[in-house]
């Protein structure tokens, strides 16, 4: 019981990271149609600022703020340079180009922070852990990662539901010309979503690297994963991305922790040991073709 | 087309065809008389990928659909084979089947498993369009590269060994100029069959469907027939070049059927030209040709080979060789 406790409170901690990457890609994705593969590397950009800054000086606060700052700016020069050329391109060339970026940037952050993979240590006050419940310690850092996630996914639903800027960004995910046509500027709109997007993969690339090994991959890995939350929750809509990333976090989480054992009963050790990894880091790709194939346009498709 | 035997012109398209086959026949010879052995195995490479590129440009540019998991079928294919290679040597039999190293026996099957895989796939993938469909695909494509992860008994992460190549009556295939000359027949077969498929009235309604999906309905074309067809063909083509591909290799590893190689295969495609099937197998001369060059100049070749990639979109729409071979425009 505790057990399935630790694990659902696991489930909404890689959920609330997942959220972060998620929400940002279903917003670029939503309005400016764009599928922008790049969107791991901003995470793994912020994880390598993050823990560069930390090593140099110490100090976590430091490490937050490199990172948000790393990916952005990073976000802000791919989309200046290459992603405002795509945005009437066929998808096939937008996953091209993206691809390309990746390739790129893989390289690039292994010359300038080096091949071997950073460590980030857990900062002193988020150490240790707390009693939840009679016999089950959980550590504070992934409670306050929990936290964050639930601040941020507050902080956007106010601002996609009760401000300007999220006002044009829901009708721009609506309607881009009609938008464009109303005097809007659009390419700014574009810019402002797309900084925020990375901003958002800046902050979850801190949130991974004291958990997550920081290496060169690590943002690709993420990235399908992010793919298959915005996919499940309905391309475009910031509240699918929620459901998608609450779903496929809990999913992801259970199926690691419980596959070996029900699988356990029906194979030997030696042979179940991995199978059952591999089920469980196919499950949630499972659960995904099972949601498109009963709803073709995810759980909550935004309203054409 | 029905009634010409020889058509009185031929093409631009088919003389460049005509052109680049002369060139892969005469390639062991110019490497025998300038002393580069390896350069056979270099355009093997290119051939294999070529078969693999051209059935993805079938789906890809005549159907419009963009498959993001092609190399599911590539591994597939290639794990059938050293599979029934594996039992046939040292494993012991499977399902009370010896396995076998027969081309003849192995490489069907092969294939009829990859058509299966693509049947069963392209059927739920096909309810979806757009971005989902890319989506899905990469889904059911991550499912078999986590699988064959997991299979522990045959080499799990770290793939499986395939100690000899597959046996064929009267030809050596472990003769590296005889199994170029196999690849590049068969590599010949499939893009004349593909050529003819795209020309003929299945193809003209997969086009049509591409076009406009609304009209092609309207004239009463049901487009699930015809796009489930056309991907089965493609996955079957792709298997295929996964069959020769661990052949050459000897050795077949999850990664044949990872994300990033169906990302590798896309950027062949779109680098030779979507929608020509003459193109992308140059694009693949090209990507490889390019990658191999790269990374005897460098270890961080890929910082190269990104923005390449990124200039090829950003400058057309047809790729590096699109404009020569007529491609269509979008």
């Amino acid at each position: 019981m505790t057990l399935l406790f630790e694990q659902l409170l696991n489930g909404l901690q890689f959920g609330a990271m997942l959220f972060m990457l998620a929400s940002g890609l279903t917003l670029i994705f939503g309005i400016m149609g764009v599928v922008n593969l790049t969107h791991g590397s901003f995470y793994m950009v912020g994880a390598y600022c993050a823990a560069f800054a930390i090593t140099q000086t110490g100090s976590f606060l430091a490490g937050i703020l490199a990172a948000l700052l790393g990916a952005s700016l990073y976000g802000l020069a791919v989309e200046y340079l290459v992603i405002r050329k795509l945005y009437r391109r066929d998808h096939l060339y937008q996953v091209l180009a993206t691809f390309g970026l990746i390739l790129f940037t893989n390289e690039t952050v292994s010359m300038v922070f080096g091949r071997k993979p950073p460590l980030v240590n857990t900062p002193t006050l988020l150490e240790g852990s707390i009693t939840l419940l009679p016999g089950l310690q959980y550590p504070v850092l992934r409670l306050t990662f929990i936290a964050v996630g639930a601040a941020v996914a507050l902080g956007l639903w106010i601002l996609v539901n009760r401000t300007r800027v999220g006002m044009l960004v829901r009708a721009g995910a609506d309607d881009r010309e009609m938008v464009d046509a109303l005097g809007v500027d659009i390419r700014k709109l574009y810019t402002v979503v797309f900084g925020l997007g990375a901003l958002l993969c800046g902050l979850a690339g801190v949130m991974a690297a004291p958990l997550l090994a920081v290496e060169i991959g690590m943002g690709e890995r993420v990235l399908i994963t992010t793919f298959v939350c915005i996919v499940i929750g309905g391309v475009g809509s910031v509240n699918g991305a929620l459901v998608g990333a609450l779903l496929v976090g809990m999913v992801d989480s259970l199926g690691r922790a419980f596959m070996p054992q029900l699988l356990g009963g029906l194979f030997p050790p030696t042979i179940s040991d991995p199978l059952a990894a591999g089920f469980a880091s196919a499950s949630i790709y499972v659960l995904m073709a099972i949601i498109l194939i009963v709803k073709p346009l995810g759980l909550f498709p935004p309203k054409v | 087309m029905t009634t010409t035997a020889l058509p009185a012109k031929l093409t631009r398209a088919a003389w460049l065809g005509i052109a680049g086959l002369a060139l892969l026949l005469a390639t062991p010879l110019i490497a025998s008389l300038t002393g580069t052995p390896y350069l056979i195995n270099l355009v093997t490479r290119f051939v294999i990928y070529g078969l693999a590129a051209v059935s993805l440009d079938l789906v890809l540019g005549y159907g419009a659909l963009v498959s993001f998991g092609h190399a599911m079928f590539f591994g597939l294919g290639g794990y059938v084979v050293a599979i029934s290679s594996h039992h046939a040597t040292d494993g012991g039999s499977i399902f009370g089947w010896a396995g076998s190293q027969a081309a003849v026996v192995v490489w069907p099957l092969a294939i009829a498993c990859c058509g299966l895989l693509g049947a069963a796939v392209g059927y739920l993938a096909l309810r979806t369009r757009g971005v989902q469909f890319i989506m899905i695909t990469l889904a059911f494509g991550q499912m078999v590269y986590f699988i064959l992860v997991s299979l522990q008994v045959y080499g799990g992460d770290d793939g499986l060994m395939m100690n000899q190549r597959s046996h064929f009556p009267g030809i050596d295939f472990s003769r590296p100029i005889t199994f170029y000359y196999v690849c590049l027949a068969l590599l010949v077969v499939w893009t004349l069959l593909c050529v003819h498929i795209v020309n003929s009235r299945f193809g003209m309604v997969l086009q049509g469907l591409r076009q406009s999906e609304r009209r092609a309905v309207n004239l009463g074309v049901a487009p699930m027939p015809y796009r489930l067809s056309a991907f089965v063909i493609s996955a079957m083509g792709t298997g295929l070049a996964g069959v020769l591909w661990a052949n050459f290799a000897g050795l077949v590893t999850p990664d044949m059927a990872s994300w990033t190689k169906s990302g590798e295969l896309m950027a062949i495609v779109i680098l030779g030209g979507v929608g020509t099937l003459l193109g992308p197998i140059a694009g693949a001369a090209v990507f490889l040709g390019l990658e191999q060059a790269l990374s005897a100049w460098t270890e961080h070749w890929m910082i190269v080979m990104g923005p390449v990639l990124v200039i090829v979109v950003l400058a057309g729409k047809n790729g590096l060789f699109g404009g020569w071979l007529g491609a269509r425009n979008g």
